[in-house]
């Protein structure tokens, strides 16, 4: 199977426009400087400068694609991005590794868990934020072809479910109907969510799935015909509670004036405790099994 | 040496600097930082930077980037002589009906590149200077920095980055009026021996009188100093070089004069008595 480096490299052979570039990042494209020569561009441990040379790289008709850890690429360079890239409303895309869970025992340096709230916070800013590797590689030439700036919260793992909708931006897949509850998600935790949906199902509770997939432009026709349809919302993320889906969410039915219900599994006020993925989830209450138990109390409640 | 070489660029910035001060009420604007920085401006836009009204659009051009930004008025006054857009547009400063305004952006035709944040356009000058490389393009780009604004650790890293990469198309210009928005730099954050450090990130720099356009055209006609090496040319200023009565002075940086005052410093200017401010100095820092 292709990989995310694969498909990269075959969008800019196809267009010269496209420039590789990283502060120091390589693991998911170390196979590009040896076939992009001059067009792959490693700027070192210098994510503002990475984001200004973007910006100074897109104003001459470029398309670069920037890499870092999510955490350092949001925030270290925010206002780099913010100012060079957002007010100019340039075609930078940015590429953020391990977000959320993914920094597994880094610690709370490396949690990306406001990462959507930052970059909602910049103007035509587009979020993507695939599940898995197959859809991070259906995003792909969509991002490249946007002449918007663009998040990318890189999500590279093994499938996370069989896929059903092709990817469009702004257009959320429903993985499965259900009249009782809706599972709200995007990235990672879509395969969490899945065995979730599975558990309440079995237990009698008609689950409908929705994984988002963009955060801007947002599907809010998916989530106002679940408001509709489905007694319970729940918004799950490996996000901070403020700025992220729940947000979104909230946004959304205020602004059709939509009154529902809304239980958000997000992290609240603080930073998620380090350790290895799988035991992270079970900590923090994160794996299939615990989203279910924590859907079910909300129902009985 | 006779000035009678330069006559036409003495005559421009004059203008500029009418320009400035014009710019400097209903409002006001950065006067002190955009009279320090006029001759460079000038020099740079008349004797060094291949790039014109009709080559605007031209990605061979040369480009300069204002990464201090609030020197501007100097920019805008410059970009109106040459042609860029009429001198008539200088009116509607600070008008909510054009973008005129207290920072560079590019709706104002001949700005390349919004600044305001210091820090900024170094990499961003690095990133267009390495795209020309890509193409093998003769653009080269010069990026205009305050001497406070060398403060941010951004300006050093871009410059790190910028040697690595052999940018030897990328030359930044320090208007080294050795002021800050309240302070003297050197004592706040003393910024010496200068030279030695842009040398020491890689640079080939050299000082030089930043209103003597004899200096001016010794260095900017010899670029790059190195092959392989970003430039910098340390330009020796005054805050508010042209008008006596405040030159040097750090509480004139940003100035809203009365019409009165306006016409006072416009008389100073042309080598009239030295003016006698009132007005308040904002401070916007």
């Amino acid at each position: 199977m292709a990989s995310y480096e694969d498909i990269l490299l075959a969008i800019a052979e196809r267009d010269p426009r496209v420039v590789v570039v990283t502060a120091e990042n390589r693991a998911a494209i170390r196979g590009l400087p040896a076939r992009l020569g001059d067009r792959f561009v490693d700027v070192g441990i210098c994510e503002q400068t990475m984001i200004g040379m973007a910006a100074g790289l897109a104003l001459r008709g470029r398309i670069p694609v920037c890499h870092a850890l999510a955490t350092f690429l949001t925030m270290r360079a925010f206002e780099f991005i913010r100012t060079d890239v957002g007010i100019a409303r340039l075609p930078v895309k940015l590429v953020g590794g391990v977000p959320g869970f993914l920094s597994e025992a880094n610690g709370p340096t490396h949690q990306a868990i406001e990462d959507i709230a930052l970059m909602r916070a910049i103007p035509n800013m587009q979020i993507v934020c695939p599940s898995d590797e197959a859809e991070l590689l259906a995003a792909l030439p969509a991002v490249i072809a946007s002449e918007e700036p663009c998040y990318v919260r890189f999500v590279a793992s093994r499938p996370a479910v069989e896929h059903v909708v092709p990817f469009a931006l702004g257009r959320a897949e429903v993985l499965a109907e259900g009249s009782d509850v809706t599972l709200l998600t995007y990235g990672f935790l879509l395969r969490e969510a899945e065995t979730a949906r599975r558990r309440l199902e079995e237990s009698g509770v008609r689950t409908r799935l929705v994984n988002l997939r963009t955060l801007r432009p947002f599907d809010a026709s998916a989530v106002l015909r679940a408001a509709a349809e489905t007694k319970l919302l729940v918004t799950l993320e490996d996000h901070l509670l403020a700025g992220g889906l729940y947000s979104i969410v909230c946004e959304s039915l205020v602004a059709s004036g939509v009154r529902a219900p809304v239980l958000p599994l997000a992290l609240d006020q603080r930073w998620f405790q380090p350790g290895r993925l799988d035991d992270v989830l079970r900590f923090e209450g994160f794996d299939g099994a615990s989203i279910a138990s924590r859907v079910l109390r909300a129902l009985r409640s | 040496m006779s000035a009678a070489p330069y006559e036409d660029l003495t005559a421009l910035a004059l203008r500029v600097r009418e320009h400035v001060v014009r710019l400097a009420t209903g409002g006001g604007c950065f006067l002190g930082a955009s009279l320090s920085c006029a001759d460079l401006i000038v020099h740079l836009y008349s004797r060094v930077l291949r790039v014109s009204p009709a080559t605007l659009r031209d990605p061979d051009r040369d480009v300069l980037l204002l990464s201090k930004g609030h020197d501007v008025p100097a920019l805008y006054g410059t970009l109106a002589e040459l042609g860029f857009f009429p001198r008539e547009r200088l009116a509607r400063h600070l008008k909510t009906t054009d973008s005129i305004y207290w920072h560079p952006n590019r709706a104002v035709p001949g700005v390349e590149f919004h600044s305001g944040s210091l820090g900024h356009c170094l990499a961003v000058g690095a990133g267009i200077a390495l795209e020309a490389k890509l193409r093998s393009s003769p653009a080269r780009v010069f990026v205009v920095l305050g001497d406070g604004e060398l403060d941010e650790g951004s300006v050093w890293e871009s410059l790190l980055v910028a040697s690595a990469k052999g940018l030897d198309n990328l030359v930044a210009v320090v208007d080294r009026n050795e002021l800050q928005a309240n302070m003297r730099t050197e004592e706040l954050v003393p910024l010496e021996p200068l030279e030695a450090k842009f040398t020491a990130f890689g640079a080939s720099a050299c000082t030089v009188d930043g209103h003597d356009f004899a200096h001016l055209e010794r260095a900017f006609s010899s670029l790059p100093f190195n092959r392989g090496r970003p430039t910098a040319v340390i330009a020796r200023t005054v805050r508010n070089k042209g008008l006596p009565s405040i030159e040097g002075r750090a509480d004139r940086w940003f100035v809203d004069l009365t019409e009165a005052e306006v016409q006072m410093l416009l008389r100073e200017l042309h080598g009239g008595e030295q003016a006698s401010l009132t007005s308040a100095t904002k401070m916007v820092r």
